[in-house]
């Protein structure tokens, strides 16, 4: 318990839109060691973004949290008032997101959107602010930060946004990132940048990470911890080895399959057949199952995230002793196609 | 910055001579001799000709405008007819009067409209928005003449808090005020309200949020300064409505403004004090624009680099 | 060579005029793509790929005439497409198609999935009037779209639905090349592989040709026979896809292909950064494009422009490359002027340069 920076268990955060709950998280059990990074991997609509903005409370009319608990450094945030919330923000957990264009005041200067953290949370003036805006743009690599300061978002290229935006996160040297697919907008040149900078702050300043991507490759990584996330649940929590070389979770193999790679020849790809579920067609057991080439009887009821022999988690009857179907190789290709 | 003022100016050039030969065009638009319109259908032959003479009628057109063109560039009107005072006296006196009805109208349209549209932005689809947006309806619709009537008969036939005419006092600025400036605010509620949406659901107010920004800050410092972008080109053309709604306003209220003048001269026919007087407030609507789209400059900076 | 080409680009320029100055008169160009020649054959699948501003885009936009190419010449089977009329152009538009990356846009909100590909083969009379509804079943069902589908609209679809719609449409004109911009890079890795299958299906059973536009190296290593890689609207790199990705010979392909994360935890790359950001198109650097973020650049390499050739003696097949140093750097005799571990110290020294070009910027 007191290793972990946050624990995050069974959270739930629902839409209401006329009427009808969308469930957005629906059950998400994690934890981030500390100093450690923790990716959620997921495709769209798996819910991932919604966790991130959960954990921060930043939910928005018409979603809110409906259950489960995030606990920061022991403390309850789910019940936490909105000022209490207002400190950790930016001071204690800060986030910074997917695009780097739009995520920036396009009114305010660079200098007058950092010396807002300083202002909030330490209390600076406009002087020792600037001082410090300036030290921090020096730290994300931002040549001539002396300039930079004065300088309004659109005088700058898409990677240096970035990195501000990065500069704004880590201001006020915060215990936890959350990093909401922040080099997806970017080329993989800038990308390998953005990457290699975060990892490098997140040993000066000793901070833990969540970092929320879809790719696979930034997983692999960047990443000490995965969740994979699936229509709302984590299915399979695993050490970064572990998941890439022993995957237990038919998503998650059927994600690997799928990848094309540009590092070793493959002789086809493995796709996952249909679609993810709209909303409204949610199946009521394994989320998985109308798509998974393994599933049998049992899975239409919803299996429980399990803990395994070697510690990781997965939520999956076939590693269960109530499986009913027949003896399960996952990396059966043919059986996967 | 500078060159974009500098280009601006030189546009304006083509514009402002286009609103000369308009108001030029006036006098020899209207059906008939000028000279005879302006004298009257049975006043003497002499008389005719002492204005055909008086106005250069005779001349050609293009020594006609030209000499309208130059003699405005020195704010020369020639003289009304009516009075043989020069145009300009008559204008010096009652524009700063119209002037002031607008801007004190602009205010009044810009306060209250940015305030009803942040309120009813930030609490979207309560019983407060619902009922701010059916009033701007109202707002909206309502004629700026029948509105300063209506205002007349409550407030000050009824009520007996403000006069009904004049202009000067504070108890004779309310009302034309009121109505004329009602409409506006309508406008600018309505617009601030959907920009203030558009600008509320942007990556940087999430972004400023994350950064532990209180709620009211995150509404008056990230999202109105951004929301105001669009707003501004509004209130620059309602500065333009205003200016003409002054023409009604000022009669409903018997202020002695350049409307009033405007609709006295055309009752008369005083042709030169209401060219005078057309030009004068079409410069002026000109000027507001430039200066609309300096401050629109300065708000949005990313224009500047396009 | 003995393969049929099917279309052959020579020394194609795109330039866009920037408008500016007190009486809105062109100031200058972004050369969006500047002298590129290449080719493919019949069936094959040649990607373009590069970073954001490389001009791959607008390269398939101007082979489609989509916008009017400045200069060069694209021949398809024989035909010059630059010198036909706009009613011939509509023709040989059946010939070639393109998929755009976000299909949503490209499809008519009103249209039901049977009306859009009813009306391409109307535009491009291909069947008899009759036919053509059978015909849309049967392209709905190629594509791996249900039959009863097809009275739907495309907000009815997700994304990887309305991808197929749009390979759908593409199919419905019979035509021989498929200029793909981007066409999987917005779908989730499960639906891009199923989109992916899907193309290379059609590939083996209809003989078609693709131009494939992307960015993601991974899908380009699967899908390709050749690859054509791009920077700053010039190639730096062309061959086939086993000696681009085993063998890159280009720093610039070298650093892109190290700069991709590799799914496996085991195996991270030795990454080599590149320093700052790529620089405009409207005044590209001299000589080789790419000498400003180089780690091998020499004085040679900001005054001479590269010849795209052939250098690897020992590689026979194709493989062409613009570097002046592409062989001594392979053989060890060229080494870097610096060392490009450490992003933010790099940054630092390229920072001057940066901040240069933008004041100069400012001043105009």
């Amino acid at each position: 318990m007191s290793d972990n920076i946050l624990d995050v268990n069974d959270l739930k955060t629902s839409f209401f839109v006329e009427g009808n709950e969308i469930k957005a998280v629906d059950g998400v059990t994690f934890n981030v060691p500390k100093g450690k990074t923790l990716g959620i991997v997921g495709e769209s609509g798996s819910g991932k973004s919604i966790t991130a903005l959960s954990i921060l409370k930043l939910i928005e009319d018409p979603g809110k949290i409906v259950g489960g608990s995030i606990s920061f450094k022991g403390e309850e945030l789910t019940t936490a008032k909105e000022s209490r919330m207002r400190q950790i923000r930016g001071n204690e957990i800060s986030m910074i997101f997917q695009e780097p264009m739009t995520s920036l005041n396009p009114v305010y200067t660079v200098g007058q959107q950092l010396r807002e953290s300083f202002k909030i949370h330490q209390g600076l003036g406009k002087k020792e602010g600037t001082k410090r805006s300036i030290e921090m743009l020096e730290l994300v690599g931002i040549p001539s930060p002396d300039k930079r300061v004065d300088q309004y978002p659109y005088e700058l290229s898409g990677g240096m946004r970035q990195r501000v935006m990065i500069a704004i996160a880590l201001a006020c040297k915060p215990e936890l990132l959350i990093a909401d697919e922040p080099t997806t907008a970017l080329d993989v040149t800038i990308q390998a940048q953005i990457l290699e900078l975060i990892k490098e702050l997140q040993e000066e300043i000793g901070m833990s990470v969540v970092m929320i991507t879809h790719d696979l490759g930034v997983v692999a990584e960047t990443c000490d911890y995965v969740a994979v996330m699936y229509c709302g649940k984590v299915v399979e929590f695993a050490d970064v080895e572990s998941l890439f070389e022993n995957p237990r979770h038919p998503y998650t193999v059927g994600l690997l399959n799928s990848l094309p790679r540009h590092d070793i020849d493959q002789d086809e790809l493995i796709p996952i057949k249909g679609n993810v579920p709209a909303p409204d067609e949610m199946p009521s057991g394994c989320r998985f199952a109308p798509r998974c080439p393994f599933a049998s009887d049992i899975c239409a009821t919803l299996p429980d995230l399990e803990t395994q022999e070697d510690g990781n988690d997965v939520r999956c009857w076939i590693y269960t002793d109530e499986w009913d179907g027949e003896e399960v190789n996952v990396y059966d290709k043919e059986h996967s196609s | 910055m500078t060159t974009f003022i500098i280009r601006r100016i030189l546009q304006l050039i083509p514009v402002l001579l286009g609103v000369s030969i308009l108001v030029f065009s006036l006098m020899h638009l209207t059906p008939g001799n000028p000279a005879v319109i302006m004298a009257g259908e049975s006043a003497p032959e002499a008389t005719v000709r002492a204005i055909e003479q008086r106005l250069g009628l005779n001349d050609p057109l293009y020594v006609q405008y030209w000499n309208f063109l130059t003699n405005a560039l020195q704010l020369d009107f020639g003289t009304s007819i009516r009075d043989n005072i020069p145009v300009m006296n008559h204008i010096q006196a009652r524009f700063f009067i119209t002037l002031e009805l607008s801007i004190y109208s602009t205010i009044f349209s810009l306060v209250l409209g940015l305030l009803a549209g942040i309120v009813s932005a930030v609490r979207r689809y309560s019983f407060s928005d619902v009922a701010l947006m059916i009033v701007t309806l109202f707002g909206l619709s309502m004629p700026n003449f029948w509105l300063g009537l209506m205002l007349i008969q409550w407030f000050s036939i009824e009520l007996g808090w403000f006069a009904p005419t004049g202009w000067g006092n504070l108890d004779q600025i309310v009302l034309p005020v009121i109505a004329l400036g009602t409409a506006g605010a309508a406008i600018i509620a309505r617009m601030t309200r959907s920009s203030m949406l558009d600008v509320i659901n942007q990556d940087y107010i999430r972004t400023a949020r994350a950064k532990g920004v209180k709620e009211r800050v995150v509404i008056f410092r990230h999202a109105l300064k951004n929301a105001l972008i669009p707003v501004v080109t509004v209130v620059g053309l309602q500065f333009g409505y205003l200016l003409a709604g002054s023409v009604l306003t000022e009669s409903v209220f018997a202020i002695n403004g350049l409307g009033r003048l405007i609709i006295d001269s055309i009752l008369q026919r005083d042709f030169p004090v209401v060219q005078g007087a057309v030009l004068v407030i079409a410069v002026t609507f000109v000027f507001v624009n430039l200066l609309v789209d300096i401050s629109y400059r300065m708000l949005n900076k990313r224009v500047d680099l396009n | 060579m003995t393969k049929n080409t099917l279309l052959e680009v020579e020394g194609l320029k795109q330039y866009f005029p920037i408008k500016g100055g007190f009486l809105g008169r062109t100031v200058n160009h972004v050369k969006a793509v500047d002298d590129i020649s290449f080719h493919i054959n019949e069936g094959e699948t040649v990607s373009v790929v590069g970073e954001s501003g490389c001009g791959k885009s607008t390269t398939g936009r101007a082979i489609l005439r989509l916008d009017e190419p400045t200069e060069g010449k694209v021949t398809f089977q024989g035909t010059d497409v630059l010198a036909l009329s706009k009613s011939e152009m509509r023709k040989m538009r059946s010939d070639m198609q393109i998929i755009f990356q976000d299909p949503y846009a490209s499809l008519n909100p009103r249209k039901t999935v049977k009306m859009t590909l009813i009306e391409a083969m109307t535009i491009q009379n291909i069947g008899e009037p009759k036919e053509r509804e059978q015909r849309a079943l049967e392209i709905m069902e190629t594509v791996g779209l249900q039959k009863h589908q097809i009275d739907r609209f495309p907000h009815e679809f997700s994304g990887g639905q309305r991808q197929r719609i749009g390979i759908a449409r593409a199919l419905a004109v019979n035509p021989k090349l498929i200029i793909a911009d981007e066409a999987v890079s917005a779908l989730d890795v499960s639906i891009q592989a199923q989109v992916l299958n899907l193309l290379q299906r059609l590939q083996r059973e209809m003989g078609l040709t693709y131009l494939f536009i992307a960015h993601d190296l991974g899908v380009v290593r699967h899908i390709s026979d050749r690859i054509i890689v791009m920077y700053l609207g010039k190639i730096v790199e062309m061959g086939d896809t086993k000696s681009i990705f085993d063998n890159p010979q280009h720093p610039y392909t070298k650093a892109l292909l190290s700069a991709i994360p590799v799914p496996d935890p085991k195996n991270k790359s030795e990454r080599i950064f590149l320093r700052g950001d790529v620089p405009s198109p409207i005044d590209p650097p001299s000589g080789c494009r790419f000498h400003t973020r180089c780690p091998f650049a020499t004085d040679k390499c900001r005054t001479e422009i590269p010849v795209l050739e052939h250098k690897d003696e020992t590689y026979a097949g194709q493989h062409d490359v613009a570097c002046h140093y592409a062989i001594d750097i392979q053989e060890g005799r060229h080494k870097p002027t610096h060392e490009m571990k450490n992003v933010r110290k790099v940054l630092d020294e390229e920072g001057q340069d940066i901040a240069e070009t933008k004041e100069e910027l400012n001043q105009r």
